[in-house]
């Protein structure tokens, strides 16, 4: 199976590479894709040697344009396709119909995957996209047991990517605007979720306060490990108990499923972190490549030591496990 | 946890300030001549001010990228600055140089960010996109104050990344 | 520019569970009272809620199509199991209604069938919009999200098609795979014994320095606010929106109705129907922030002085 790493910049392009990454993604920095984040992401000029650095180190690059056009502003992301084809990516991953129709018609040779953000959840929707836009990939939604991993590769006409590693996403993928609810910015609209603009953190005596916009999502005392200020995993009141009403501050580890994932057909592995560090990146993806490779009763050692690099220090097998429901 | 020997901060206790803030403009500057695009990505943030306050020493240091500046002063109760960051100053200087996640430090609350969120994150990713490395980029740091930074740098760096520093290089 | 006709009200799908007389009754006085051309009938939150209403969907549909009113179906907005599928692939094959599309799935097999999409279809632009309604969609109901430049823009290039905009009530703001609501009572989605039922217009979640915040209904989160665009119908109407859709809330959607139907024929003030429908639906405070492109809780008042709620 494909490991498919993330970069927010080119430093971390070069990390995954180098750390043995089978395909690195990545986006422009722009509202194009889901992590639009301030500093963050490249410039063509930057995509243009990330992407002659993998294929020199027999590495493939992915290019996320990844959220919905802006009504009147289509060309920036018709630009965006058209400049990221020009570069050399190897697939393009999107999630707007009327982008994978102006790409499926304008570059039918260009190789297509389906955004986690298209929220294409079952056989019938996947099949859609395939027969319409000619994609060739879909990235599962973080909402599927592997169960329902395994029963829709048996009926869909393309290869299945899913989510391994990092960040977790409470909500359908591409369905979600709690953050535009709070703060206007939404990560269909704008690549972003809880935007870093809107977020205030606040000391109250010995505690850590998050603010997002005018809400309080969060209360840490001194010495709890912390998570980003997203709106599903905020602390709130429902009726008379306090609470993490959605999902607790924590990431995404299937690895531990590796031999099912496989079995279920998936093709490729995605690690979650854009918006992380070079160093994270070059951690995860070095243990994780090590732990595809070995056999599964060896993986365990190799992955416990990522949990301290993520969210609350916790990890979750999410959706793939049906109790998680 | 004493992460910093007292025996290190305690010269920077009794070190004028000023001639602190010399050795820290001289790195500053040196530095930004070994990475002119440092600050680029910095975008409409390049105009504000970032404060860095070590938790184990008792100064502050604030950086303006616009002006490309580094000011430093004892710490007190008022600053000037959008937004700050928290951590202990190996921490601080791991991070400049990419070697450490900052996500993960603001898990574990060994980090902590305040102020305009939007700048310090693009701060962060500004630096974690360059090639800093302390130890080459100051190598040929030259003038009085530059044997004084050397060592105070190496043994922040040596005695904080311990181990794993020597994996790094 | 298409011949301007007058704009329609659309009541929505009732996105909670309630109880099987109540959604009976609910829909009779509807179809007996309502001044609302469209009803979208069917369960679109949780396919586990299906069968509450099946018992009825008969006698409502016959009572509503007897008033006069056009009924669709509306399907699944979440569909992973193999059985939610086939149900909207059946439903597509034997309904003589048109359906409408909440999900991916439902584009598949409706494709060169009439039918409409829901606000829970991702719109954003109007080559999305051709490209669906050259599937056979014939109304677009446009996320709730949109800023009114981006209807505009939509409504403008798209002359042929009927849009549609999200008018009143709490709005649908995410889904998930895990059940909040079972979970804020000790249980799980498998095991839920329908708990979502006992609150027939959402559960409400507060911030823990008690801000009213957002409101949970199954596997659904939808805003504590209650969208409200009776300021804007003018502006909406004038872009080219051919009707307005009401989501029912646990109130008198009956006068909820008149209020829209009075603002839009004229007949009625905006401040004066605003008002109005405070008093119909105290339960939440009113918002129309999306629509001015701000934060979707914000109300943004008509009076030159803006505010934020």
């Amino acid at each position: 199976m494909e490991l498919i790493c993330p970069a927010g910049t080119p430093a971390a392009f070069h990390e995954a590479v180098d750390a043995g990454a089978d395909a690195v993604y990545c986006g422009f920095r722009d509202e194009t894709n889901a992590r639009n984040f301030p500093g963050l992401n490249f410039s063509r000029e930057e995509l243009k040697q990330a992407i002659a650095y993998a294929r020199k180190k027999g590495c493939e690059t992915f290019v996320a344009l990844n959220t919905f056009m802006r009504a009147g502003a289509e060309d920036i992301w018709y630009r965006g396709a058209a400049d990221a084809i020009a570069c050399g990516a190897d697939a393009l991953i999107l999630a707007d119909f009327g982008l994978m129709a102006h790409v499926a018609e304008k570059y039918p040779e260009q190789r297509l995957h389906v955004s986690v953000q298209a929220s294409a959840s079952n056989p019938d929707a996947i099949n859609f996209l395939v027969d319409t836009f000619n994609a060739k990939r879909v990235v599962l939604p973080r909402t599927l047991t592997i169960a329902d991993i395994a029963r829709i590769g048996k009926s869909i006409r393309c290869e299945m990517e899913v989510f391994v590693f990092g960040g977790l996403c409470v909500m359908a993928e591409g369905r979600c605007s709690l953050s535009s609810y709070a703060t206007g910015k939404s990560p269909n609209m704008n690549g972003v979720c809880s935007p870093a603009s809107h977020v205030r953190y606040r000391k109250d005596g010995r505690d850590l306060v998050s603010e997002l916009g005018a809400f309080t999502i969060n209360r840490f005392p001194e010495g709890e490990a912390a998570g980003y200020p997203t709106l599903c995993k905020g602390r709130f009141d429902i009726a008379d108990s306090s609470g993490y009403a959605f999902e607790d501050p924590v990431s995404l580890d299937v690895m531990g499923e590796l031999e099912a994932l496989k079995a279920a057909g998936v093709s490729a592995l995605k690690i979650e972190g854009r918006q992380r560090g070079k160093a994270y990146v070059a951690e995860v993806v070095k243990v994780m490549k090590a732990a595809v490779n070995s056999p599964p009763e060896q993986r365990g050692a190799l992955l416990s030591r990522l949990r301290s690099m993520s969210e609350g220090q916790k990890t979750t097998s999410g959706a793939y496990e049906k109790r998680w429901r | 946890m004493q992460l910093i020997p007292p025996l290190l901060t305690r010269p920077l206790g009794v070190v004028p300030l000023v001639v602190i803030e010399r050795i820290c403009r001289l790195m500053f500057k040196r530095i930004g001549t070994a990475h002119p695009g440092l600050f680029e990505r910095l975008g409409e943030h390049k105009a504000k001010r970032y404060a860095f306050l070590p938790t184990d020493v008792p100064l502050a240091f604030v950086v303006e990228p616009a002006s490309e500046t580094i000011f430093v002063s004892r710490k007190t109760a008022e600053l000037a600055a959008d937004a700050v960051t928290e951590a202990p100053l190996f921490m601080l200087l791991a991070l400049m140089e990419g070697r450490c996640d900052a996500d993960a430090l603001f898990f574990s609350r060994d980090l902590s960010v305040t102020g305009d969120m939007e700048a310090m994150l693009a701060m962060r990713n500004a630096l974690d996109a360059s090639t800093i490395d302390l130890s080459k980029d100051l190598a040929r740091l030259a003038g009085p104050f530059a044997p004084l930074a050397g060592r105070v740098i190496g043994e922040i760096r040596n005695r904080a990344l311990g181990g794993e520093a020597t994996a790094w290089n | 520019m298409p011949e301007r006709t007058r704009p329609g009200l659309t009541l929505g799908p009732v996105y909670y569970l309630w109880d099987a007389a109540k959604w009976r009754d609910f829909h009779f006085r509807i179809a007996d009272e309502a001044p609302v051309e469209r009803v979208l009938i069917g369960e679109t939150v949780c396919s586990k809620r299906q069968h509450f209403i099946e018992p009825h969907l008969a006698e409502v549909v016959e009572r509503l199509e007897a008033a006069g009113k056009e009924v669709v179906f509306s399907t699944l907005s979440l569909v992973t199991l193999a059985r939610e599928s086939k149900q909207i692939r059946e439903m597509a094959a034997e309904s003589d209604h048109m359906l409408e599309g909440n999900d991916l799935s439902a584009l598949a097999v409706l494709k060169d069938k009439p039918h409409t999409i829901s606000p829970l279809i991702n719109v954003y632009n109007a080559p999305t919009a051709r490209l669906l309604a050259s599937r056979g969609a014939k109304t677009i109901c446009l996320p709730p999200e949109l800023p009114f430049a981006s209807v505009q823009e939509i409504a403008e290039n798209c002359p042929d098609i009927d849009f549609e905009v999200f008018a009143f009530g709490r709005m649908p703001l995410a889904i998930s795979a895990r059940c909040a609501h079972a979970r804020s009572k000790g249980r799980i989605k498998d095991n839920c014994l329908f708990v979502c039922g006992e609150e027939p217009d959402g559960l409400p979640v507060k911030t823990l320095d008690r801000q009213s915040f957002l409101t949970l209904n199954g596997v659904q989160t939808v805003s504590h606010a209650c969208q409200s665009l009776l300021g804007e119908l003018d502006d909406l109407v004038a872009a080219g929106i051919r009707s307005f859709r009401l989501s029912p809330q646990d109130c008198n959607m009956v006068e909820v109705a008149r209020l829209y139907r009075a603002v839009l024929d004229g007949v009625m003030g905006a401040d004066e129907a605003i008002a109005g429908l405070q008093k119909i639906y105290p339960a939440a405070p009113l918002s129309n922030g999306f629509h001015h492109a701000r934060e979707g809780a914000a109300w943004v008042a008509r009076a030159r002085n803006l505010q934020a709620s």
